[in-house]
């Protein structure tokens, strides 16, 4: 990425978006929409001192909500670039409330409230989409519960736990558990304020309130006497609850039985029936990760077919297997329910024995489908190219990187599913068809005259 | 840096930039005391902690320090060079000082992973490596890259729709191709295929492709030849090519190997006998030649692959299957088609569809278990349905063995002509498993095709696209541009022992005949300093890596 952003021929345009497409192969004219982000990229160095001291805490999306971001940041740490933005939606400025302390803190300047959308005009030759995929929302099979059960998640939220700058610094600390570990906090919060209105209480009464308390008549109260009871009650019911959480809180470890679902949204006709092609390979990877991080770590992964099809894929499957307590289930999960400790327990048919198996696990992770990405429909219509019916991109066998329009090509996971080595190879083909738009050769200036 | 009489006349003013790497360094070590510490070096002026100084603001402030404090050596304290020193040392040149007066220290890696949990020692320790480091930092000299011409033709070796698509891609490109085929006719596996998914017929498919390359001006085509010699390096290759007629000699600046692979026909195998027990391949050649006759087939997937002997999975052969007993089914309906399978490796959009169609048109898929392979005799089939879990039998008059593309047998001759690296498989070994499949190691030489791994007809085409890109990115710059850190050996006192020849894996060092000395080749030289630690006249010596500049380093331990 840094490489990208630092070569001389490229030109970076983040945060911006497509308009229209006129002309034909060899002088496209693009418009395209620089968003505000609200900071001059001219100016800002990405020190990060407006993050710090910004008083608005915004779901994280890039750790998948598991944190919190500031309402002004950068995508992630290593971003390019580096230059930070603002999201209007929660910026208390921008909410027409004050606050403006980014701007204070800046000391580059480059804080620019003002900042509107701006329109770009490019002449290009040669267009390439390589806009992607979008995560399948598991929410949708409701017999997995991933809305309800804490302790299903996607594999892009693992692999966020499994990061060491991730949410969980690289511990696979079950959401159920960090829940209970937040409320604990927070009573903590409001545990010590009411502790520091009591000794206000007892320094002016010159008695612990224990003492008071034992004594005290509701019906004979006098003066202050029914506040300071009223503090000490809900004092005592927020430490009897926040014993009980601690005590909780004690047996929690991190995740060590680990099941994960293949084809969650794939290979499905209610949802899409195409394979996603790279979810076998991330589940055996981050299984074997976890168990590299915790030796005790077992886990199972249910899937109609293991598909490690790649080069040493298959090697990597069957070591999985022998040294990370990876074992490969051929099934299609029915169902998972809550059990006890928010264990989630998967149903399932074992069809060797042909029974039904409930199977209690302390993590469950859904290798969800690679749907096609999102407004693919409306990029499709400004490039005024035809999508597949499948979703992706159109192209065709003999010519795997061309779409239906000369001149625009399409390469990764906006062509089709595929994994990172395919991608790769595939970014340097729709390079190549790229190059041979532009590049003049005799035959074609046979062709023109 | 300027010398005079071989002294430095400008002061020395080294700067030391240590990184956080988030919490992977500053989550165990004392950075900020690492960096207090670092100040207190001789020669140091300037220190600096970063989050994450490979961020674009950490670049920004060593670019930004070495302007306003004139700094001529710069230290960067992280993670590990081979991931982050040609960022670094392109970013100091970029700010005007002389890349090779970088030094790197790795503090991570060798530091603060390995020392989880004991702050003190990692502290300790991160200090003593950023002393060693800035030591070494002032004895570096400053060096000019090395710089060499470029030849715009290119050598492809295999004429299969990977190297047809390759030569296609790169003369519309501009570039000029000279395109080798071992045998006599282009085409490669595709010329055996039937149809294609598609319907169409494979055979017309490549001819035509094989048509367009070879009337393409700027493409040479040679069929029935083979590369004998490749000498040189990236952008002057020198390779000999013998054609039926003549021995011919080119000069190359790239060269793509997109040799394929041939499947797999074992005598033998599940009673393989090219009658009623035939590979894929040969009931392609049936149903394409029409002499296919048979009304209960039975398909043995990963017949001789994904097991001890040959691990890997050849990817191609579950389509493969499903294309072909769907052609059988559609053509004799009332034919029974049984494939028998471990996993049906039909990943992506089109071909999971193609096993949907498939099961609508009354293809039956079974479960084998791998570990009681099935058994086939006279007649019929019998295997452990492992879904079952119990044995079961079909009747067949031909079993189709799906059986693997595996490596050509003359890989390591072509391997041995670029030493390049083949995989344990016999595949070619690319640089990079995720990142770089289509490069070698090896500068300059390019992978597509089967000849790296099993692909389908369309990968095969896609990757040969992809290698002209990055034959392009090479060719179409100037001049070539490589790093001074090379051997050197000095004349004077080399004695002609040739013990570096020995040792040398890039064969960048040749005894002069006239002189009595070794040389070294510095474009074909990768710095690997095997030469260096060989000399025992201490001759031979590495730029950047001389034992002065390392004893420095040593000795401030």
């Amino acid at each position: 990425m840094l490489d990208v952003g630092r070569h001389p021929n490229i030109e970076l345009m983040a945060y911006s978006e497509v308009e229209k497409v006129d002309g034909s192969a060899g002088c496209f004219k693009v418009r395209v929409r620089r968003k505000a982000r609200y900071v001059d990229e001219s100016k800002c160095t990405g020190c990060g001192a407006c993050t710090e001291k910004c008083p608005t805490d915004v779901l994280d999306l890039y750790n998948e909500s598991h944190s919190t971001r500031k309402a002004i940041y950068s995508w992630f740490a290593q971003g390019i670039p580096s230059t930070h933005a603002i999201d209007p939606d929660h910026c208390r400025v921008l909410q027409g409330k004050k606050c403006g302390i980014c701007q204070k803190k800046c000391e580059a300047g480059a804080i620019d409230f003002e900042q509107k959308d701006k329109i770009v005009e490019l002449n290009v030759g040669a267009i390439i989409a390589a806009n992607g995929y979008t995560v399948f929302d598991p929410g949708k099979i409701a017999e997995y519960r991933y809305n309800d059960l804490p302790n299903v998640v996607t594999a892009v939220e693992f692999e966020r736990f499994l990061s060491a700058s991730g949410p969980t610094h690289g511990h696979i600390d079950r959401p159920s558990d960090r829940a209970v570990r937040r409320q604990i906090e927070e009573l903590e919060k409001e545990e010590n304020k009411l502790l520091k209105a009591l000794a206000r209480f007892e320094e002016k009464h010159g008695r612990t309130s224990a003492e008071f308390y034992q004594n005290y008549l509701p019906g004979e109260a006098e003066g202050d006497q029914a506040q300071w009871a009223g503090k000490y009650g809900e004092y005592l019911s927020i430490k009897a609850k926040l014993d009980e959480l601690k005590k909780k809180a004690e047996t929690f470890t991190t995740a060590k039985r680990l099941a994960f679902i293949q084809c969650v949204g794939s290979r499905d006709l209610r949802f899409y029936p195409f394979c996603s092609g790279f979810c076998c390979m991330h589940s055996i990877k981050e299984a074997i990760i976890a168990h590299e991080h915790e030796n005790e770590t077992t886990s199972v992964i249910f899937g109609m077919d293991i598909r490690a099809v790649g080069k040493g894929f298959d090697e990597y499957k069957v070591r999985g297997g022998n040294k990370s307590n990876i074992s490969y289930r051929r099934s299609r999960v029915a169902e998972i329910v809550n059990g006890p400790n928010s264990n989630p327990i998967l149903v399932y048919e074992d069809t060797r024995e042909q029974v039904v198996r409930r199977e209690e696990f302390d993590l469950v992770i859904l290798a969800t489908a690679c749907a096609p990405a999102k407004g693919v429909k409306e990029l499709s219509e400004i490039l005024g190219i035809e999508i597949n019916r499948f979703g992706f991109f159109k192209t065709s066998p003999d010519n795997p990187l061309d779409t239906t329009r000369e001149g625009i090509f399409v390469c990764g996971c906006a062509h089709s599913p595929m994994d990172i080595p395919e991608s790769v190879a595939q970014a340097s083909s729709a390079a190549s068809r790229a190059v041979q738009t532009v590049t003049v050769t005799p035959e074609k200036l046979l062709k023109i005259s | 840096m300027k010398k005079k009489n071989g002294e430095n006349t400008e002061q020395l003013r080294v700067g030391v930039f240590i990184c956080d790497c988030g919490s992977n360094i500053a989550g165990h070590l004392d950075c900020k005391s690492v960096t207090e510490y670092a100040a207190t070096l001789p020669g140091v002026v300037f220190t600096k902690e970063n989050l994450y100084t490979c961020s674009e603001s950490g670049i920004g402030e060593i670019q930004n320090a070495i302007k306003a404090n004139n700094l001529n050596r710069v230290v960067v304290a992280s993670c590990s060079p081979r991931t982050h020193h040609p960022l670094f040392a392109g970013s100091c040149a970029q700010a005007g000082m002389n890349p090779y007066l970088f030094e790197m220290v790795n503090i991570r890696d060798q530091c603060s992973w390995v020392h989880m949990g004991k702050r003190d020692v990692a502290t300790a320790k991160a200090k003593d490596l950023v002393r060693m480091g800035v030591a070494k930092s002032t004895m570096l000299e400053p060096q000019d890259n090395i710089e060499s011409s470029l030849v715009r033709k290119i050598l492809v070796i295999g004429g299969g729709i990977a190297g047809l698509s390759a030569a296609e891609a790169l003369a519309g490109m501009g570039l000029e191709v000279l395109l080798v085929e071992k045998e006599r006719q282009f085409g490669g596996l595709m010329l055996d295929l039937n149809l294609l998914e598609t319907g169409a017929s494979a055979k017309d498919r490549i001819l035509q492709l094989a048509e367009k390359v070879g009337s393409t001006p700027g493409i040479t085509a040679l069929a029935g030849s083979k590369v004998t010699e490749i000498t040189g390096y990236i952008g002057n290759f020198d390779v000999t090519v013998q054609t039926p007629e003549e021995k011919i000699a080119e000069k190359v600046g790239c060269i793509v190997v997109a040799s394929g692979a041939v499947p797999l026909i074992e005598d033998g195998l599940f009673g393989h006998n090219g009658e009623n027990v035939i590979t894929q391949m040969e009931l392609e050649k049936r149903l394409k030649d029409g002499s296919f006759k048979a009304s209960k087939v039975v398909m043995i997937q990963c017949a001789g692959a994904r097991n001890t002997t040959r691990e890997y999975c050849s990817r191609i052969c579950c389509a493969t299957a499903v294309k072909n007993s769907m052609i059988i089914k559609r053509k004799f309906p009332l034919a029974d088609v049984h494939v028998l399978y471990r996993d049906m490796q039909m990943y992506g959009d089109e071909k999971e569809q193609m096993l949907w169609d498939a099961r609508g048109l009354g293809i039956q898929f079974d479960v084998y278990d791998p570990e009681k392979l099935p058994v086939v005799s006279e007649g019929r089939v019998v295997f452990h349905h492992s879904v079952l879990g119990e044995t079961k039998e079909f009747k067949c008059d031909l079993v189709v063995l799906s059986t693997p593309l595996v490596a050509r047998p003359d890989a390591p001759e072509v391997a041995a002509l670029m030493r390049v690296p083949t995989d344990k498989n016999g595949f070619f070994l690319e640089a990079h498993a995720k990142l770089r499949p289509l490069d070698f190691a090896a500068d300059g030489i390019f992978v597509c095709g089967s000849a790296r791994y099993p692909v389908t007809s369309v990968e095969a085409r896609t990757q040969g696209l992809g290698v002209a890109s990055r034959v392009g990115a090479i060719l179409f710059k100037d001049k070539l541009v490589k790093s001074a850190i090379v051997a050197e050996i000095d004349a004077a006192s080399c004695v002609g022992c040739m013990g570096c020849l020995n040792v040398c894996p890039y064969d960048a060092i040749s005894f002069n005949r006239e002189t009595n000395v070794c040389e070294v080749k510095e474009i074909l030289c990768k710095g690997c300093g095997n030469c260096a630690s060989t000399c025992p006249s201490h001759s031979a010596i590495l730029r950047g890596y001389k034992p002065e500049q390392l004893l420095a380093q040593i000795r401030a331990i």
